[in-house]
């Protein structure tokens, strides 16, 4: 069965529709992409499954129970966790305080994620522990952005473009990173328009444009078919 | 919001209190046990403006229940201090809880204006429920126990009550509890994705807030010997919220700093003028244009350029 099944979903915001029928479905442990250019609906389908965007019609199916129009917390509480793309922490709060308040009971048989356990995947973040979240650089907001939401202990992680604004040797510190969570048995969906990245660490990919699913193939089906990279991908 | 510094000030504050009645005018006692009743009353509504970040207009509503259910306890029903004294926190408790769950489904100016009206609504009961409350003349005549009859065991009493809410507050300002208060304060949303139930817990705080204005109010029927609607009134909220802003909202010691200073400028002023609200307000102009973080972040920043001392805590 697939842990996520996302049939069918139409999002608007006020007038105007972002999303128009978006159906994808991640498998437990896989790694799912979506690709696409800037505005194309990758983050607001994050948001719709998230309950952060209240979606307008479509089914959203969490390990086969549906969860459309669900509040945020809940969903949080059930598994799915969120990594927005904006990587804002909190930045009144000391990086261990916003791991902290992010912590969430664990599901049986999985290990759970506490400070240390945070501390020991980032080691960076140990170092500040008691440094105000806004006091940091953007690559250590992105690390303590992953690890607060990792701190609930989520079965599916929604990461919204983890590499923007980064430096490569960060970007690649990232994915090696999602490589290590994925492997760990995390379904992850990852949001991206960089390629090369998305490319080296999914199972599949969804390309979008315009608030539709216009091609999905496994990540090697793609990295093939140029002809979907030069309409859909490259600017 | 609570660092080693702002513990130690209230450390050397409790001490210098404890010894004031000791060595201290009657006068100066009184003041401070006023000024201790007020410290409770804004620390307490600061776990709503400084944490949570919501304004509430109308603290005084709980101010006042806590009182004058303290002197209907007290009194009318003719009960024991503690019992008069719990059973009135408890029904304060339970009407933040009321008030509360209403309050907490808007936000910003709309949760504020809400709050206001509820106090209002808590004024004029307290105005028109002449036989409980004894309407516009007050509840006069508190039966408040012989041992607590003279100034300076009441300011003992005070002190003891006090400090131990006020160790509780702090506490809980200090918990995980605490913190996802402030990370309400600094996004719903992002608070909300992380699995926190923001409108429980926005609910829970205003509960605690509640309840601690309730103690204070307790303490003001005692020390009044009676309690009167203006306790309620919109005015008396507005005092309250400003001496958080005056002595700084990101700060635990904020409002206790608030609070003394603005009842020692009134006191003070008052004597050379009738007209000390000006002065006052003129006081209250240039520390909001001046130091947006109150007195408490004004000292912060003075003493960080002396000093050149690099510290995290805000």
């Amino acid at each position: 069965m697939d842990l996520l099944e996302v049939k069918d979903l139409h999002v608007s915001y006020g007038l105007s529709k972002i999303l128009h029928g978006v159906s994808l479905s991640v498998k437990p442990g896989e790694l799912v992409s979506l690709i696409g250019r800037n505005g194309v609906g990758k983050s607001t389908t994050m948001r719709g499954i998230m309950g952060l965007t209240a979606p307008k019609s479509g089914s959203i199916l969490w390990k086969g129970q549906e969860i459309l129009g669900r509040k945020p917390h809940v969903n949080a509480k059930d598994g799915i966790g969120f990594v927005p793309e904006d990587r804002r922490i909190f930045s009144g709060l000391s990086v261990a305080e916003n791991l902290d308040v992010a912590r969430l009971p664990v599901r049986e048989g999985r290990e759970a994620w506490d400070e240390e356990r945070v501390f020991s995947f980032f080691p960076d973040l140990k170092r500040f522990e008691d440094r105000k979240g806004g006091l940091l650089s953007g690559g250590q907001q992105q690390m303590l952005t992953l690890g607060r939401t990792l701190m609930g202990n989520p079965e599916l992680l929604l990461l919204d473009e983890p590499s923007e604004g980064l430096a490569p040797l960060i970007v690649a510190d990232i994915a090696e990173k999602i490589r290590e969570l994925k492997a760990a048995g995390l379904s992850i969906i990852l949001a991206e328009q960089n390629l090369d990245f998305v490319l080296s660490l999914s199972d599949r990919c969804y390309v979008l444009e315009k608030g539709a699913v216009v091609y999905s193939g496994t990540a090697q089906e793609l990295s093939d078919n140029h002809e979907v990279q030069d309409k859909y991908l490259h600017i | 919001m609570t660092n080693r510094l702002q513990i130690y000030v209230l450390i050397v504050a409790f001490v210098w209190l404890l010894i004031l009645p000791f060595v201290g005018s009657r006068y100066s006692v009184e003041l401070a046990t006023q000024i201790l009743i007020f410290g409770l009353l804004a620390t307490s509504l600061n776990i709503l403006v400084g944490y949570l970040g919501a304004a509430s207009f109308g603290h005084a509503a709980f101010f006042a229940i806590g009182g004058y259910a303290c002197a209907y306890f007290l009194t009318t029903l003719a009960l024991p201090l503690v019992v008069s004294m719990v059973g009135a926190v408890l029904l304060t408790a339970a009407a933040s809880l009321v008030i509360g769950f209403f309050c907490v489904r808007l936000n910003e100016i709309y949760f504020s204006m809400l709050t206001l009206a509820f106090s209002m609504l808590i004024w004029a009961i307290a105005l028109k429920w002449k036989s409980v409350t004894g309407g516009d003349d007050g509840f006069v005549g508190v039966a408040v126990p012989e041992f607590l009859g003279n100034y300076f065991t009441f300011f003992l009493f005070t002190l003891g009550v006090v400090s131990v809410s006020i160790i509780v507050l702090m506490i809980i300002g200090n918990s995980t509890m605490g913190r996802v208060f402030i990370a309400i304060r600094e996004n719903q949303t992002r608070a909300s994705f992380l699995g926190v139930n923001v409108r429980r817990m926005q609910l829970i705080a205003f509960v605690i807030a509640g309840t601690f204005a309730g103690v204070a109010g307790t303490l003001l029927a005692l020390y009044v010997r009676g309690m009167y609607p203006e306790t309620a009134f919109w005015s008396q909220s507005g005092h309250v919220l400003i001496m958080v802003l005056l002595g700084g909202m990101h700060a635990f010691i904020g409002p206790l700093l608030g609070a003394s200073v603005l009842t020692l400028l009134e006191v003070t002023i008052g004597q050379y003028t009738e007209y000390w609200q000006v002065f006052v307000g003129v006081v209250l102009v240039i520390v909001v244009l001046a130091a947006p973080e109150g007195i408490y972040g004004l000292v912060r920043s003075v003493s960080k350029r002396i000093g050149g001392r690099q510290d995290d805590d805000a």
